[in-house]
């Protein structure tokens, strides 16, 4: 029944071009010279610089101390996008099991406790949140960078929602064969969820390497910097030089977006089930 | 057709519902009085910690005075917030914020549904589409900051050289409205493709009986758009306004700081940044908190929104 029409067409490139033609621009200039960048403008054919380009941002230390390069603050993004990824995962499965499988106590009011954390996003309880960080001694820590991003509910409530839907009879079979709760959770819901798992690892391991606002005050410290702040830090030393470093700080935002882009792209199908799914 | 397995939206706005009801959950359960401790600990741990002390430090301190140099507060009780709301910058950037917001909101969904609703009618190439719609998706704020910022450079950029061909002389970071205009579409084009995927699977979960009884009725597309399409889709564009508008509010931060650079002085600037400014650049703690809990307002009073209405859908649905 659907008849295609050129001007269908036509919209979509049009959109798909709005959205991608930067994505693609940022590439190609990243790979021209700082003084060609200077002279003709972006670009959107490759030049021939692109090796010692990315090379340099990898490897040139930069910044104040000289304590930071391109590939230290790759694995530092990496640390904090994983580590918050699994963190995410592993906190919030627990949490959910205790609060579907279990008759206890305060059940209640821990499921609003948590279900809370969902009103206020970081932002706007972020200088607070620093002087509690400052209080424990976690500045210029990766607990202090990772740890704080995990209390919200996101997590929680997705696994939760998933839980209620296994069927019962599968706690009863596994009582009969005599699975404790540790067992049943491990043995079983633990395999069972591992789509789920999947889609959210997806959508938290882009949401913790985009960080940006938490690890810029968090640290202090050039060895902890992530790409996001790397990206803060090379503008700042722009200011008053003759000819920016254009083409450095194109490969410094290509890094910063090839790993979360690809993932999504690639797990494009898991991803999107997850993040309608989730609600977040 | 892809993804039809994409529950439809009622289906998922009852279910999140359905998640928030705290009633027993399973008909069986484990009854063992530690064990769940033993699970639900880490989280009440991460939660206590760093999201119940800092928001009843946020609310405590915005009743305080504190001396800059660290020699101790003063109660002051609401002053804090009497000066917040008495400041005509203050009252100025509210401004601002509630128009970035509406339309950064406005532009981003009516992008999102027009590129869904076409998506969903084309066959060939469909999936090449979604792909390239969806990838902006995972860009983070600053680096769409950055990106934004290069295209409005006043040396390279071509936004400049094309406005310059009109006799507009932009200067981004400089001049205000020229400023706005460039947070305002780099914050629209990172938040499109969001409401590409969300209009997209609720289009997809349309019954295709419903698009053919709509088909035989009506031979207008448009009119079967305004009739048909949009009533079914308005749960997803209502989540999506929320959602919107919490990305305006708070998530621009980054491309904010990146494009303006640290000059805020003559720039655009949103509640939250002025939270961060006046708390990290300026000193002002007790003033800082006092925004923030403005601001737990505001997020309160979207989310009661979200609620009333998702409560209201079920009845409907």
């Amino acid at each position: 029944m659907h008849r295609t029409r050129f001007f269908d067409h036509l919209i979509l490139l049009l959109g798909a071009a709005f959205l991608v033609t930067p994505v693609l621009v940022a590439f190609m200039t990243s790979t021209h010279t700082a003084a060609d960048i200077h002279m003709n403008g972006l670009s959107l054919m490759p030049g021939g610089h692109g090796v010692e380009t990315y090379h340099k941002v990898l490897t040139q230390r930069g910044g104040f101390t000289g304590e930071v390069t391109g590939a230290r603050m790759l694995m530092n993004s990496t640390i904090l996008g994983l580590g918050f990824a699994v963190g995410k995962i592993v906190l919030s499965m627990m949490a959910a099991y205790a609060l579907v499988y279990f008759r206890f106590r305060f059940a209640t009011a821990i499921f609003w406790m948590i279900f809370t954390t969902l009103l206020l996003p970081l932002e706007v309880r972020i200088m607070p949140s620093y002087q509690v960080m400052s209080d424990l001694h976690l500045l210029n820590t990766y607990t202090g960078l990772i740890v704080p991003l995990l209390a919200s509910a996101t997590g929680t409530f997705y696994f939760r929602q998933f839980f209620k839907s296994v069927p019962d009879e599968l706690l009863e079979a596994a009582r009969i064969d005599g699975a404790g709760p540790v067992r049943f959770f491990i043995d079983i819901l633990v395999p069972l969820s591992r789509t789920m798992m999947a889609a959210i690892f997806i959508i938290m391991f882009v949401y913790g390497w985009n960080q940006y606002l938490w690890p810029m005050l968090m640290t202090t410290e050039e060895r902890f910097f992530t790409l996001m702040r790397g990206i803060k830090s090379i503008l700042q030393v722009w200011i008053g030089s003759q000819i920016p470093d254009y083409n450095e700080a194109f490969a410094l935002a290509v890094l910063a977006m090839l790993p979360p882009v690809a993932v999504v792209v690639v797990f494009q199908r898991m991803f999107i089930k997850g993040l309608t799914e989730s609600d977040k | 057709m892809t993804d039809t397995s994409l529950p439809d939206t009622p289906t998922r706005l009852r279910r999140w519902l359905d998640s928030l009801r705290s009633a027993p959950a399973k008909r069986v359960q484990f009854d063992r009085p530690l064990t769940p401790w033993a699970f639900v600990l880490p989280q009440l741990l991460v939660v206590g910690v760093f999201f119940y002390w800092p928001s009843v430090q946020a609310v405590t301190s915005s009743f305080y005075i504190e001396d800059p140099f660290g020699f101790g507060a003063t109660f002051v009780g609401l002053e804090n917030y009497q000066t917040v709301l008495a400041s005509g910058e203050y009252r100025s950037i509210a401004g601002f914020t509630l128009f970035f917001a509406g339309l950064v909101t406005a532009l981003a969904l009516g992008a999102g549904l027009l590129l869904a609703v076409k998506a969903d009618a084309v066959i060939r190439g469909s999936a090449h589409y979604k792909t390239s719609l969806i990838s902006v998706y995972a860009i983070a704020p600053p680096v769409a900051g950055l990106i934004g910022m290069m295209f409005f450079d006043m040396h390279i950029g071509p936004f400049v050289t094309l406005a310059g061909w009109f006799g507009w002389q932009m200067q981004v970071g400089i001049d205000y409205w020229d400023t706005v205009l460039a947070l305002v579409l780099v914050s629209v084009w990172k938040q499109i493709p969001y409401n590409f995927i969300f209009f997209l699977s609720g289009l997809q979960s349309v019954p295709v009986s419903v698009r053919e009884a709509a088909a035989i009725d009506c031979r207008s597309g448009w009119r079967r758009f305004y009739t048909v399409t949009l009533p079914l889709l308005a749960p997803t564009a209502f989540f999506l306004l929320i959602i919107n508008v919490t990305y305006a509010l708070f998530d621009t931060f980054g491309i904010i700081d990146v494009m303006v650079k640290d000059k805020p002085a003559n720039n655009p600037i949103t509640l939250v940044y002025k939270v961060y400014l006046d708390g990290f650049k300026g000193n002002d703690i007790g003033g800082s908190a006092a925004q923030s809990v403005i601001l737990m307002g505001v997020v309160f009073a979207l989310t009661i929104l979200q609620f009333r209405f998702l409560e209201k859908r079920i009845h409907y649905g």
